[in-house]
């Protein structure tokens, strides 16, 4: 009764709506001249990918797609509009004619090689029967996490996941190389606001700003067993410290946390990953294989009642693997997103200065 | 009995849902930013409210209704802050009211008079 | 069945609020309609989470709810104040500062 109608396919007819509204927001953001507005169409657009995300059983990456996305982005889009013009120039339509005839000619290939794709969630392709199956039966033995896309990302390809980290790393550095590493903190007062009265802001947010960094916490820590892990729960503490700087001022922020405390934790996340790896190689294994974590007279004895059976005290090894990379995952995800968000919106403050004095 | 409960939870979801698109409707149709923030946000919190009650009864007790409690205490605290935050700033802007006919005094313009002689 | 109906009237009302977004001749309309989008998308995950039967998804939909209130405060401060970082006073903190 509460099920799905047998008369149509619900599943179907929602993915045929999200994807009608995807393209007509995508229609309207290229449609519009003015690059504020597309900022906020951007939002939707990812909020209604998050959701068709959602739709195709994939939570993970609908969380990561809905706090990216629509969050994190959109903010340091705003900083970046700040510094730049908010009207993009009327171009010549002529000029749109090779580009257009390149997207129709390869998307219509894509098109075409799409339909010898086999159905999705089919059961017996390649990615299904061969390496997916490989493993979802081994996973259980091999780490013992019930969550075996965490187990995949931080054990399986834990190297990738580290490459993903370093780049992250990278992007932090990179912004802060080039847009300043923000105001320091003793500089001349705020410059004067509007008399608004904004009570009630202040107060929702001294109540939510815990709130969101302890839900950080619980989506850090719930990645083993549901959707989570440290991307998205790094996400989640930046945009407390984000809101933060939003209603409180950005000086109170950076007195809070400063920059070079951000920069050392994004340093300090990286090095506990690579570290992990470093540890393993020394008891013996390859570079995180986080069966070696420990050195092998520990492993024999810690109880198996521990981990819930004899045969899975060789798990020790792979959960306080996964644990400290996730740990490092969210310490780095975290202050790279907060030095971007010190870099754009810390420029801005300066600029005005800078124009003040003049 | 839990039948019932599931039926009456459907009930109250759809009701939610009704709420939403009437509000929705209004935020189309409404002439003014601020009659707008009023559609939205009354019938976001009321919608939601009901939508996230009618889950709770078709879920029955457990780990769930705690994290839809925790949807609703989230929804409740942010959606109004948001609403409100929304006028001041449209207010703050300058954006005149289309309907009603009143004076504006603006907070700065209202420091210059002493208290309890304020423009009406 | 009741909850397909629900699903199918929060994606009409999300419709509607595209249109606003796209419509909305001033910036505070968007932002409004980019709320009331976050809100309703939040309801849709839980009922999209019961009706494929995976309660799991409710994690993302509390998780939406809070994002969705820092990208407004994000968005109404950028379009009012021009500026990210000038912290929000009050009348309390004025009246202080000029005495």
């Amino acid at each position: 009764m509460i099920a799905e109608p047998t008369f149509f396919d619900v599943n179907l007819a929602i993915d045929i709506v999200l994807l009608v509204m995807l393209l007509v927001v995508a229609g309207a953001i290229v449609r519009t001249r003015s690059l504020l507005t597309a900022i906020i169409l951007f939002g939707i657009y990812s909020l209604v990918s998050a959701v068709w995300l959602v739709v195709m059983d994939a939570p993970d990456v609908a969380f990561t797609e809905a706090v990216v996305g629509a969050g994190i982005s959109t903010i340091v889009l705003l900083g970046a509009i700040l510094l730049t013009r908010g009207e993009a120039e009327r171009g010549d339509w002529r000029r749109l004619i090779a580009p257009a005839l390149v997207c129709v000619t390869v998307g219509g290939v894509l098109i075409y090689a799409a339909t010898g794709l086999p159905a999705l969630g089919d059961a017996s392709s390649p990615v299904n029967a061969y390496v997916g199956r490989a493993y979802l039966e081994a996973a259980p033995n091999d780490i013992g996490v019930p969550n075996t896309v965490t187990a995949v990302l931080a054990s399986y390809r834990g190297f990738d996941t580290f490459g993903e980290v370093v780049v992250i790393f990278a992007a932090g550095v990179g912004v802060a190389l080039m847009l300043g590493f923000g105001p320091r903190a003793s500089l001349a007062p705020p410059p004067q606001v509007m008399g608004d009265h904004h009570v009630v802001l202040r107060v929702a947010a001294k109540l939510l700003i815990p709130l969101i960094a302890l839900y950080a916490l619980y989506v850090q820590f719930h990645g083993d067993l549901g959707a989570g892990g440290g991307f998205q729960a790094g996400v989640i503490m930046a945009a407390a410290v984000i809101l933060h700087a939003l209603v409180f001022g950005l000086r109170e922020t950076m007195a809070a946390v400063t920059p070079k405390v951000a920069r050392s934790v994004a340093s300090l996340g990286v090095l506990l990953y690579a570290g992990v790896g470093v540890v393993c190689m020394m008891n013996g294994g390859l570079f995180l294989d986080y069966d070696y974590l420990f050195p092998p007279h520990i492993e024999k004895e810690i109880p198996g009642w521990l981990l819930g059976g004899p045969e899975s005290a060789h798990h020790w090894g792979q959960h306080f693997g996964i644990m400290l990379i996730e740990l490092g995952v969210l310490l780095t995800v975290a202050a790279t997103m907060v030095t971007i968000f010190y870099g754009f919106a810390g420029r801005s403050v300066d600029d005005a200065q800078r124009e003040a004095k003049r | 009995m839990a039948d019932v409960l599931a039926w009456i939870g459907g009930g109250f979801v759809v009701v939610g849902v009704a709420l939403s698109v009437l509000g929705a409707v209004g935020v189309l149709r409404f002439p003014d930013v601020y009659t707008r923030i009023h559609a939205a946000s009354i019938t976001d919190t009321g919608g939601a409210s009901l939508v996230l009650l009618g889950l709770c009864l078709i879920s029955g007790f457990s780990l769930i209704t705690l994290k839809l409690a925790l949807i609703w205490a989230f929804v409740m605290l942010t959606a109004p802050v948001a609403a409100n935050a929304l006028a001041n700033a449209a207010f703050g802007s300058g954006h005149k009211p289309r309907i009603g006919a009143f004076q504006i005094v603006r907070t700065d313009e209202r420091r210059k008079t002493p208290r309890g002689t304020d423009a009406t | 069945m009741l909850l397909a109906a629900g699903a199918a009237g929060l994606l009409a009302a999300m419709a509607m609020m595209i249109v606003r977004a796209i419509m909305g001749p001033s910036h505070y309309d968007r932002i409004l309609a980019v709320n009331s989008f976050g809100t309703k998308t939040v309801l849709l995950l839980a009922l999209v989470g019961f009706l494929f039967g995976r309660p799991a998804f409710l994690d993302i939909a509390i998780v939406y709810a809070l994002i969705n209130f820092v990208t407004t405060i994000a968005l109404m401060k950028f379009f009012r104040y021009r500026s990210l970082a000038q912290p929000l006073a009050t009348r309390a903190d004025e009246e202080a500062r000029h005495g």
